[in-house]
């Protein structure tokens, strides 16, 4: 028995998010009484994959094998099954992003095992496994049942945070077998902005909607951002006009985010932009309209123009910084 | 080349989400009815291929649904899809609705099949992967852009702060999301007569397994009322953030 944790690796980096599963895992593995087993599939040196012990990782397996550096969804639920099969795992975790999705609902045909995705806290209870998840675009709470002996369950990102539980992490390379499966997706090229933070990984948002009038205003935005630390989002309209690139849209149809902080400009809250930043632990809105339905999900709220409220807003964080 | 479709049948996204029986069903009184949105964006996307001479040859939905879904049904085929079948059945979990479509797809192959990244009722992100596993065949997700040329197909998908250039022979099941096209069709008069003509088929379940149900469903509590600050002291903000909330 284990709980069973697959976390990426960035450039042969963990990050937070792989902290957070596993943080997570161990935390089930405790209800359970057993272990946690972490599988890395790339290139991730030694010291790296013994940070993973931190957070209550016992054991590490990991794929060093050059075949799989890219992403094949068939490879990589091959490889994951097997693993499965060798830390007789009855509980996979998986991260709830674009990776997560794509692997998890194949490994719960292969392992016939019952699949919880962008779940938010722990079981509720473990016999019947039962667990949260948000449904109708987070407008409300679904308990799942899980009727398989193996289960899966995709956690939803910044929803556990980062737990410390420092175990002695036994470090082990793992050799799957594919000779019966090869790549079909052929990568041709890759097109990523490195050095920028992700939306998704951000702690702080600051996200402009319609209400910013053009793209000439975000420079505020921009400049509040990088004072905070925070990445940059916006509402659909903004990314439909192009006033902002697509990945920044947040929303039912957009990015997913439940960051701790997300300062709303100019937005008016629509219940689709809500379906994607309603987990967000603060939320502060600008918005001159005193009716708009952001000012509902909001915990701190200024009716005001933005154009005036936003450079006081970064004159009073400089100050504060400085204090 | 062969194209089908899924499409979920789903509130629209507007709707005010009730439940009834002790919490354990969705109040479906009074709900609006749509295709789920990427769905409606994919289906665009291999339409304007096929208007461009792409080599699409049919353009096939399928839904797993009660009789009651096919007014969204018949849209799909106002905006131009061929041909629709709906598979009878009122699914429990994802698995069964993929284990369904997967049957169906079986015994009438297809080049291309492809899925939304999530339908807006469930939020499973997980039929696309499941039908692709259980038709043994390969999966490219989070897909943001699709071309079909010369018989060939390429595909860009999402990753963390970017975009991934693909090229990928056919069958392969594509997960799509946004991007894919930018706004969806809108049925014309024209689309909405002929679709009337157009056939709708409808298959008899096959039998399916569940993995999972629901136990019932709650609503988020109730957010405490927004501190309002005067817009003349965006200090005052700064300072809650700072002292109260600790976040900055
Ligand atoms: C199927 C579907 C899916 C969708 N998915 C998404 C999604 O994922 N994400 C998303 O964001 N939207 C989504 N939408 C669109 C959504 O319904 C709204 O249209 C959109 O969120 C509105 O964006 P906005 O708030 O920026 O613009 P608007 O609705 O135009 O609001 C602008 C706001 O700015 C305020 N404002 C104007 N000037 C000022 C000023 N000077 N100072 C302060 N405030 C000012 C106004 O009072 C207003 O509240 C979706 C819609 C559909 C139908
Ligand atoms: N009942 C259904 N009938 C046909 N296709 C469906 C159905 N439910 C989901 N799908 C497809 O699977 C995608 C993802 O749905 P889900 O896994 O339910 O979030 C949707 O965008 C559809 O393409």
């Amino acid at each position: 028995m284990s709980v069973l944790v697959y976390t990426e690796n960035w450039d042969g980096k963990f990050k937070k998010l792989s902290f957070e599963l596993v943080s997570y895992a161990h935390e089930i593995a405790k209800m359970l009484n057993t272990q946690t087993v972490v599988l890395s599939i790339g290139n991730v040196a030694h010291d790296e994959l013994q940070k993973l012990g931190t957070y209550g990782a016992s054991t590490v397996m990991s794929v060093d094998n050059d075949c799989c550096k890219n992403l094949d969804n068939q490879v990589y639920s091959h490889i994951i099954t097997q693993a499965a099969s060798k830390a007789d795992a009855n509980i996979i975790i998986l991260a709830h992003n674009n990776i997560g999705k794509a692997l998890a609902p194949r490994l719960s045909v292969r392992l016939k095992a019952g699949l919880a995705t962008g779940v938010l806290s722990l079981p509720q209870s473990i016999e019947p496994f039962t667990i949260t998840r948000k449904v109708f675009t987070s407008k409300a709470i679904a308990n799942i049942i899980i009727n398989t002996p193996v289960k899966i369950v995709t956690l939803l990102q910044n929803s556990f945070g980062i737990h410390e539980n420092q175990a002695a992490v036994q470090i082990e390379t793992f050799n799957p077998d594919l000779s019966a499966v090869t790549a079909k997706t052929v990568i041709k090229e890759v097109n990523k902005v490195t050095g920028k933070l992700l939306l998704t990984d951000a702690e702080i948002v600051v996200s402009g909607g319609r209400g910013m009038k053009g793209p000439e205003n975000w420079g505020g935005i921009e400049e509040l951002a990088a004072l905070l630390g925070a990445a940059t989002a916006c509402s659909r309209p903004v990314s439909d006009e192009g006033w902002r690139p697509h990945s920044e849209h947040t929303g039912q149809t957009g990015k997913i985010i439940a960051p701790d902080l997300y300062i709303a400009l100019g937005i008016s809250g629509a219940i689709q932009h809500l379906g994607g930043v309603s987990g967000s632990k603060c939320i502060v809105a600008v918005n001159k309209d005193p009716d708009a339905p952001i000012f509902e999900a909001a915990d701190y709220g200024i009716v005001g123009d933005v154009m005036k409220v936003l450079p006081e807003f970064i004159a009073a964080v400089k100050e504060i910084k400085q204090s | 080349m062969k194209i089908l479709i899924c499409i979920s049948n789903v509130p629209d996204t507007t709707t005010k989400i009730k439940f009834v029986n002790n919490n354990t069903t969705f109040d479906k009184s009074g709900v609006q009815w749509i295709i789920n949105p990427w769905d409606e964006l994919a289906l665009t996307r291999v339409l304007d291929l096929k208007d461009a001479q792409a080599g699409i040859e049919s353009v096939t939905v399928m839904n797993v649904g009660l009789a009651d879904a096919e007014p969204t049904i018949r849209k799909a085929l106002a905006i131009g899809a061929d041909k629709a079948i709906r598979i009878n059945a009122d699914p429990v979990d994802s698995f069964q609705v993929a284990s369904l479509l997967a049957d169906a797809i079986k015994k009438d192959p297809y080049d291309i099949v492809l899925c939304g990244i999530e339908s807006c009722d469930y939020n499973g992100a997980s039929v696309g992967g499941m039908l692709a596993e259980l038709l043994d065949m390969p999966s490219v997700s989070a897909i943001s852009f699709l071309n079909i040329a010369g018989g060939k197909v390429e595909l860009k998908r999402e990753i963390d702060g970017g975009q991934e250039s693909i090229e990928i022979a056919t069958p392969f099941v594509g997960i799509v999301q946004k991007g894919i096209a930018k706004d969806p069709r809108i049925p014309n008069m024209r689309g909405i007569m002929m679709a009337k003509t157009k056939p709708l088929q409808v298959l008899e379940p096959s039998a399916a397994n569940t993995l999972t149900s629901v136990g019932s469903f709650d609503l988020p509590k109730a957010k405490a009322a927004c501190k309002k600050i005067d817009p003349d002291n965006v200090k005052e903000l700064v300072r809650l953030l700072h002292y109260e909330a600790k976040l900055i």
